[in-house]
């Protein structure tokens, strides 16, 4: 597996540390309740298809990834930097 | 009154020669991570001003081999090496010294090439990483800099507790591609 | 029998080798399958189930039967493929799955037991009584079933991995793969052609044919030279692609050194590639199938085109009388080219009934071979022509079926294959593998003329992929034979008639799968073991689906295949994992007073990747504990010192550093004041700990920060995913500085003492109070001054630049042995910090929450940060909780372990009873009694109750007072001392 780092071009796997599902980008403020709260940590769709993911370049450039991939197919369809994405959600 | 003596990260360990390919320590003096805080344009001619090295674009290094020289080491980050850092860079980024957390290394020879592609998961070939050219990657299992110095010729960083492991992985590599040559 | 003039084998070149203890000659560039049979010897192996005798079957990767093992002793290497294996001076080869000899194989008992040996035979037969399957019914079948074995001795060869990149692939180097590496080569793409053979060329080695007006094998030679000379190809011959992964990602194995002896040290006997590739051409040709018929697997009996490879790559025939039988045109050049050679030709057995031949040799139009005679060697054969049975003699016969390209790679990444009636074989489905293309035989492209048209077309292709010009090239002149097939899977018939040979499964077996419902092809399969181990089916997978599908009268398109996965064909876990053995598997990380310590004579303890002194042995010390004890006494009586480089260092600068840290640590950094250090906590966004620290303002936005030396990753990447994914809009900068500063803890009521002597400005309670911090000067050196204590006593870090380190270790230690004290070690530190009930990862383990360890109330109340918010919900604030409390045992027993349970006094150790366990021990010299930290329910409510400690590992039973946790200086007086 292969992604394309923004910054560093195509690389290998290994070079890249996965976290999980990038919802984590969107913290709920502290009094938004149980449910959101809930959501934003524990409850994970399970897509076959799409998904969005957190990835960091850790033996690389550092940068947090926000990658979209396909579970099925295996096509990693965009790596975005987490930050962009993140300044885009406010 | 007592002195501290200073010791270097393979010394007792360096050089080794395998098959054409030189591996030996590279004393690169003082070495200062510099973090972008504000504008990049604004640090590069800061840096530019204090030390004639602009900050290097990603994956690239700036200044001439020997001097002052700029590395690109991740995201807004870059390596200052061989002077240290200008006060005027601090209005612009986080200044840390670091000349003495890693461990450098040059390894030269014909195969090279050969050799850092039995470790370093990226096309090191020349038509794909020309001199000036570098990257953080992997050596082995150890987090890297990987800069080409010249047509044979690379510069290698890693934390300078694995000094050992970096010598030992670059010799088995040397070794391996050495017991090809002339075969096959 | 070598046959004069034929064959690529170097005649001048003699090499000796050894087979089952006997001496052989062959020529340079054999075969351990060509030369035994050049030597006469064509009973090479045993079957896995019946034990029946058997001789090759094939001449390459897919063999099924002559599987051997190489090598002697912990070097040997099972189940390598006779017809793979090259011959080298001094080689020696070994039969496999044989008792006590190839020859004299008693386990062939099981060939008379074979009416109850089909399909599903083992699992009706061993169900009861239970307890027998692992000691009786599964050993003896472990003994009797099976292949090659490993020694049990570390391997002693060595393994490389490497890392390829291109612009295109090109899988296997036939005239379709040489044809499409030429022209995208030529073109300038950056190629890299990959062969599993010695000897790239294919079939073009194997076959007598022109090539613009050569030999094919000259032709291709002269393809894979212009290949060599060209700067932008690599060409690796005895390298096979083995699978086919996500983004052009392609493993690949070569055999480095593994067709020669006497390896220099360091040599590596094979190396795994991961090869990168943007596009790839599959080109890697077809593998013929055998018909299946009763007793088709003796010796002697091979399919049609090995027969000719044999003949025509290494000069050998496989027999003196040859007979063919075969349902296609193809098979036919088996006999053209045995009769060209001067063997003799008994008859070629054709299943259609139109055969055009002008052959002198007899042709069976409309015939069927349905039986073989011989013992261990074919004898004749039986065969039916026109409703009568006629028997033939002949010690050779080679058959087809047919050929199936090789669509394995494909279907990798969970592509299926599409049925083409008019060849009655699956070929590739395009797109199946995202930037492969194929080329070639592998999709049905039988010819010559069409391998190289494919490999032209694949080519071009990928050239306007990548944006170049393909050259302009007439393609060479060439055969361009029709292929002209007509199914012929199994002649009906008694008996067994062979399908899977390695597996020994036969067209009973199908048939009797799916008698018991066993239907799909995938049912089939595991029912019947049919495609299973080395060869993977590469021999039997379709007809023994074509079988199925008659048997279920469902057509072979609807009963589609099993899945091809990855490897292709075996690749030892050694290759694998190739770049992990010894040394290489993980980094080793030295501290700076590593070789001082190693020259103390102390062992030393992994933590992660680093190494840490356990303890500093001295003279007439026996035990750890005698070592242990002393140094916790310099610390807490003089002065110890401790190498604590390991932690993790964080510098974090910025206009928003005190921002970040407010947010990631429980309690305020904000208002912490420039030269002051006060202790941390951090928790998950879940509410649980993650690590603990300390913080340093070395100015207004200025920090550094410690982490455990277990934890320093983890906490880095979760800065930065603060920084970056949760706050990008602040201004921060987060470097580590574990490497850059050597840090040591000096610690003890002397560790002033000790420091005056050594700083160039001495300090006092006044200007350097407990939790100050700043710039100092050691010896002339620029250094950092922290006091903290993980001790509970007076003491420091002190830290320099690393290239120091060493020398500032022994200066340290040499002056701390002066005041009567001395280097500590981990043991003594884990002591040290267990008195004072300061805790570490074995408290905070992943389940435990702030509230847990009693520190609930460092949580802010009056700013937001991770963790908090689910910190507060009511079952993370239960009093129940199993929460930190200290352990002091009062019974007769007084040792405690870690991992022990504890229940109350009188109760019956089991899970129910259960009210929490032991996390960290130590012996106390202070006390001269075991101390521990631990979790009990509702735990600081309990102090000075009597409990009951068992740890059922151990056979401990000990009864215990809970207290406070922290045992020694609870005012905390002797740190601020």
């Amino acid at each position: 597996m292969r992604l394309d780092c923004p910054i560093c071009g195509s690389r290998d796997r290994r070079e890249f540390y996965y976290q999980g599902d990038a919802v984590l980008l969107e913290r709920p403020a502290p009094d938004a309740g149980a449910a959101a709260w809930d959501g934003y940590l524990h409850l994970r769709a399970n897509p076959a298809g799409e998904t969005r993911d957190l990835w960091l370049h850790e033996s690389g450039c550092g940068a947090w990834l926000v990658v979209t991939r396909n579970t099925v197919t295996h096509a990693v369809e965009s790596v975005e930097l987490a930050s962009r994405v993140k300044e885009g959600l406010r | 009154m007592a002195e501290l003596k200073a010791r270097m990260p393979c010394e007792g360990l360096l050089p080794l020669t395998f098959g054409g390919v030189n591996l030996d320590e590279a004393d690169l003096g003082v070495m200062t991570s510099v973090v972008l805080l504000g504008e990049e344009a604004a640090l590069s001619s800061a840096l530019s001003d204090a030390h004639g090295v602009g900050f290097p674009k990603a994956n690239r290094t700036s200044g001439k081999g020997g001097g002052v020289r700029c590395i690109w080491f991740g995201q807004r980050q870059a390596m200052l090496v061989g002077t240290a850092p200008a006060d005027a860079l601090q209005e612009h980024a986080a200044l840390v010294d670091q000349s003495d957390g890693w461990c450098a290394v040059t390894v030269e020879g014909e195969d090279v090439e050969q050799v850092l592609e039995r470790l370093v998961p990226i096309d090191v070939r020349r038509m794909h990483f020309k001199r000036g050219y570098t990257a953080r990657t992997q050596v082995g299992h150890m987090s890297a800099s990987v800069t080409r110095t010249g047509p044979r010729a690379f510069l290698i960083l890693v934390f300078r507790s694995m000094a050992a492991s970096l010598v030992h992985e670059l010799g088995q590599a040397m070794r391996a591609v050495a017991s090809r040559r002339g075969e096959g | 029998m070598r046959i004069r003039g034929k064959g690529l084998v170097d005649r001048s070149d003699t090499v000796t080798f050894r087979f089952d203890g006997r001496s052989y000659d062959g020529f340079a560039g054999d075969t351990v399958a060509s030369a035994l049979l050049a030597n006469g010897v064509r009973l090479m192996g045993r079957s896995f189930k019946y034990h029946r005798p058997r001789g090759v079957l094939t001449a390459g990767s897919e063999e099924p039967n002559a599987l051997v093992t190489v090598g002697i002793g912990a070097a040997a290497e099972p189940n390598v493929r006779a017809t793979t294996q090259e011959i080298f001076e001094g080689l020696e080869v070994r039969s496999q799955n044989a008792w006590p000899s190839l020859d004299l194989d008693l386990l062939a008992v099981n060939n008379l037991f074979a009416p109850w040996l089909g399909a599903g035979f083992y699992y009706k037969t061993f169900m009861w009584p239970k307890a027998f399957w692992e000691r009786v019914y599964e050993p003896v079948i472990r003994r009797a079933a099976g292949l090659g074995g490993l020694s049990g001795e570390p391997d002693p060869d060595t393994y490389e991995r490497a890392f390829a990149f291109c612009d295109v692939l090109v899988i296997g180097a036939g005239p379709a793969g040489l044809m499409a590496a030429l022209t995208a080569a030529r073109a300038g793409a950056d190629v890299i052609i990959a062969d599993e053979d010695a000897r790239p060329g294919g079939r073009l080695n194997a076959e007598v044919l022109e090539i613009d007006g050569e030999p094919g094998h000259v032709w291709a030679a002269r393809a894979v030279a212009e290949l060599e000379s060209m700067r932008n190809v690599r060409v690796m011959s005895r390298t096979t692609v083995t699978g086919a992964y996500d983004q052009g990602t392609f493993g690949a194995l070569e055999r480095v050194n593994q067709h020669r002896g006497g390896r220099g040290d360091g040599a590596p006997l094979a190396c795994f590639w991961r090869i990168v590739a943007k596009h790839s051409i599959l080109a890697a040709g077809a593998i013929e199938r055998p018909v299946a018929f009763q007793n088709n697997d003796r010796p002697g009996i091979m399919t049609a085109g090995a027969v000719r490879a044999y003949l025509n790559r290494w000069g050998v025939s496989p027999g003196r009388a040859v007979t063919v039988f075969a349902n296609n045109d193809d098979a036919h050049r088996t006999a053209q080219d045995m009769t060209a050679a001067g063997v003799r030709v008994a008859a070629v057995i054709d299943s259609r009934a139109e055969v055009r031949s002008t052959a002198e040799y007899p042709v069976y139009r409309n015939a069927q071979v349905s039986n073989s005679q011989g013992g261990k060697e074919l004898e004749s054969i039986s065969i039916l022509v026109n409703g009568k049975t006629e028997k033939i003699q002949t010690d050779c016969l080679a058959m087809s079926g047919g050929w199936n390209p090789s669509v394995h790679l494909t279907c990798h990444m969970n592509g299926r294959p599409t049925w083409r009636a008019d060849i009655q074989a699956f070929v590739p489905t395009e797109g199946a593998v995202p930037g492969m293309t194929t080329a070639g035989a592998c999709r049905g492209s039988f010819s010559t003329h069409g391998c190289l048209a494919d490999g032209v077309a694949a080519a071009r292709q990928v050239l306007d992929a990548l944006g170049k010009k393909a050259p302009d090239s007439a393609l060479p002149q060439t055969e361009d034979a029709p292929y002209n097939l007509a199914p012929l899977w199994a002649v009906a018939g008694k008996g067994r008639a062979w399908l899977d040979f390695q597996n020994d499964v036969c067209v009973k077996d199908v048939k009797q799968a799916v008698v018991e419902n066993f239907r799909s092809v995938e049912h089939m399969k595991r029912y019947t073991t049919q495609g299973m181990a080395t060869d993977q089916g590469k021999n039997s997978n379709v007809a023994a689906l074509a079988v199925l599908a008659d048997a279920t009268g469902r057509g072979i398109p609807k009963t589609g295949t099993t899945t091809f996965r990855p490897p292709y064909s075996p690749v030892s876990i050694a290759a694998m994992g190739a770049g992990a053995q010894g040394q290489g598997f993980a980094p080793q990380r030295f501290t700076t007073s590593h070789r001082a310590g190693i020259a103390a004579g102390a062992p030393m303890i992994e933590t992660g990747l680093w190494y840490r002194p356990s303890y500093f042995p001295k003279p007439g010390e026996k035990t750890w504990r005698q070592s242990c004890d002393r140094e916790v006494g310099h610390v807490r009586n003089a002065v110890g010192v401790c190498d604590v480089s390991t932690l993790g260092k964080i510098d974090i600068q910025g206009p928003d550093a005190a921002a970040l840290l407010d947010l990631v640590y429980v309690n305020t950094f904000s208002t912490l004041k420039v030269g002051r250090v006060r202790y941390g906590l951090m928790l998950r966004e879940d509410g649980t700990v993650m690590d603990d620290g300390t913080c340093a303002r070395l100015g207004m936005t200025h920090f550094v920060i410690t982490t455990t030396t277990a934890a320093a990753g983890t906490v880095m990447r979760h800065l930065e995913f603060v920084a970056q994914c949760l706050r990008p809009e602040w201004r921060g900068a987060m470097t580590s500085t574990t490497e850059q500063w050597a840090q040591f803890a000096v610690a003890g009521p002397r560790s002033r003492d000790l420091l005056n002597g050594l700083l160039d400005a001495p300090i006092d309670n006044d200007t350097w109070p407990f939790m100050a911090c700043g710039d100092v000067s050691v010896l002339g050196v620029a250094a950092r001054l922290f006091r903290v204590s993980f001790s509970g006593e007076h003491a420091y870090e002190i830290a320099v630049g690393a290239r120091y380190g060493e020398a500032l270790f022994r200066e340290l230690v040499a002056r701390a042995e002066g005041l009567g004290g001395g280097a500590y070690g981990m043991e003594a530190m884990n002591v040290l910090r267990i008195e004072k009930g300061f805790i570490t990862h074995a408290e905070i383990h992943g389940r435990t929450t702030a509230f847990d360890v009693g520190m609930g109330a460092m949580i802010s109340a009056t700013k937001d940060c991770i963790g908090k918010v689910m910190a507060a919900r009511p079952g993370l604030m239960d009093r129940d909780r199993e929460r930190l409390v200290g352990f002091k045992p009062t019974g007769a027993v007084k040792q405690l372990s870690a991992g022990a349970h504890v229940f109350a006094a009188g109760m019956e150790a089991t899970r129910e009873n259960d009210q929490g366990y032991i996390t960290s021990v130590g012996f106390s010299p202070s006390y001269e009694t075991y101390v521990g930290l631990g979790f009990v329910k509702s735990g600081p409510e309990r102090y000075g109750e009597v409990m009951r400690v068992v740890d059922h590992l151990r056979e401990l039973d000990v009864e215990v007072e809970i207290c406070p946790p922290v045992f020694v200086d609870p005012e905390g007086r002797r740190a601020r001392g």
